[in-house]
């Protein structure tokens, strides 16, 4: 890795004026965007140099006990994002629990599979790989499941009349609500399948792009952005098909009803 | 042959009648005030609570789905999940006498459900009800929308299954029409049901 280049905090300021840049465009043009996007660039200056704190900190005591509290912050942070991007919210825990649990379980299970199979770090909960790699899957699980919801509930919204005419003809609520399932389901793993399909033509990844500037080869840094993408692509299915299937049968019961009355009204 | 004890839902008083086979039954009462409230209960499309049977098997003793081919029931605005109007009929030549007997084109089979006007949607949402073959019908205005011809061939329809045993409770606001479709009235005010006997028949109706 001699080939690295590291950066000083001028390199920054002066890359930053590029967002000041837009900012002036944003007021020159009358946007009305430039306090948010001052804020967001602010935000993510100061939440990636705690993270960048925080990882050292991890990286140096190699504990699970760490790790696994590093994880379920994320895990935590990330099912707030999904509940905060639906319009309509399941009422009381569920808005949270449902997005939270679904992603803990795909993310924790696919980045365990990734650490014990094909990376194996010494010892296989290493924080260096292993929240990385729980971060990139998160991201992506995250995206997945709260389109998946937010496609789920606001099919059965407008097609509720279409569903409820199959449950009074003495269809099952699977059956009746199974085209708004699967309408869900398919846009939660669009960007995954869109991300695949563009990947190495339009876009590089920013992993592999990482690995590149930190004096990979290219080949080894395409294996680890393969090895990724795969895991996105299992995190987000697992997660979108336990979110939405949950997602359905909670706004369904057991004398096959549509209740979407457990959805809370108008805009959260 | 349906006994409803004390049904009771969300803006809804608890409810008790009995439906006797080859009787249709009208509901009246002012907009808003329950009447497909107490359809979609007895349904059991919406949470309630009660006593309903049919024929002394309780509702309860059933899955959702075998009471509702039993106990079917047409809203105001039936619902279509597919794009021709075919696919949502399980077998489309042997409802062609009940579409013959509404005014309804055989072609209508390949239409998209676009095509067919409000009118056509409610027969057509009719005809699929009774394909099921239910023992109990709960109708939500299926007239409504229909011109006098069509509303006479509904009319008609109804009261043939009728003769053949099927108990019909029917959402109207027409009173005329109440009084030649049903020999009984139930009336919904404010959430609250209360029966008219034959004598208040004769002066409301």
């Amino acid at each position: 890795m001699d080939s690295y280049i590291a950066l000083g905090y001028g390199d920054l300021a002066l890359a930053s004026l590029l967002v000041l840049a837009n900012a002036g465009l944003s007021l020159a043009l009358d946007l009305g965007i430039h306090r948010r996007l001052l804020i967001a660039a602010v935000r993510m200056v100061v939440q990636l140099s705690l993270m960048g704190v925080a990882l050292t900190a991890l990286f140096s005591h190699v504990s699970p006990l760490w790790t696994a509290l590093a994880a379920l912050v994320m895990v935590g942070f990330a099912g707030n994002e999904v509940a905060s991007r639906q319009e309509r919210r399941l009422t009381g825990l569920w808005a949270y629990g449902l997005g939270t649990g679904c992603m803990m379980l795909a993310a924790t299970l696919v980045t365990v599979f990734a650490l014990t199979t094909a990376l194996r770090p010494q010892p296989w909960y290493d924080p260096r790989y292993a929240v990385p790699l729980l971060g990139m899957i998160l991201g992506n699980t995250m995206t997945g499941i709260s389109l998946g919801l937010h496609t789920l509930t606001s099919g059965l919204i407008t097609r509720r009349a279409a569903v409820e005419a199959r449950l009074m003809l003495g269809e099952t609520r699977r059956e009746a609500m199974g085209p708004v399932i699967r309408q869900a389901l398919r846009s939660a793993l669009m960007p995954i399948i869109n991300s695949m399909s563009a990947t190495g033509v339009v876009a590089l990844p920013g992993m592999m792009t990482g690995q590149i500037l930190g004096g990979v080869t290219p080949v080894e840094a395409v294996k680890y952005q393969i090895l990724i993408l795969f895991l996105i692509a299992g995190g987000t299915g697992l997660g979108a098909v336990s979110a939405v299937l949950s997602g359905a049968w909670r706004l369904s019961d057991s004398r096959h009803r549509l209740r979407l009355d457990r959805l809370t009204s108008g805009k959260a | 042959m349906l006994e409803v004890v004390a049904l009771r839902r969300a803006a809804l008083q608890p409810a008790s009648f009995s439906l006797a086979a080859g009787e249709c039954l009208a509901v009246r009462g002012p907009s808003g005030a329950g009447k497909s409230l107490l359809l979609r209960a007895i349904a059991d499309l919406d949470p309630n609570e009660g006593q309903v049977s049919l024929d002394g098997q309780a509702r309860d003793s059933m899955t959702a789905p075998q009471w509702r081919r039993l106990v079917g029931y047409l809203p105001a605005e039936p619902g279509w999940w597919a794009d021709s109007i075919g696919e949502h009929f399980s077998n489309w030549t042997t409802v062609s006498p009940m579409l013959d007997a509404l005014g309804l084109p055989a072609a209508a089979c390949a239409w998209p459900v676009s095509r067919a006007s409000t009118g056509e949607r409610l027969r057509l949402a009719l005809v699929r009800a009774l394909s099921v073959g239910p023992r109990v019908l709960l109708l939500d205005e299926p007239t409504a929308a229909l011109d006098a011809v069509s509303v006479a061939a509904v009319e008609a329809l109804i009261a043939a299954k009728v003769v053949q045993g099927m108990a019909v409770l029917w959402v109207t606001h027409d009173t005329a029409q109440a009084k030649r479709v049903a020999s009984r009235c139930l009336v919904v005010e404010a959430g609250q049901l209360r029966q008219e006997g034959p004598e208040w028949t004769a002066i409301s109706l």
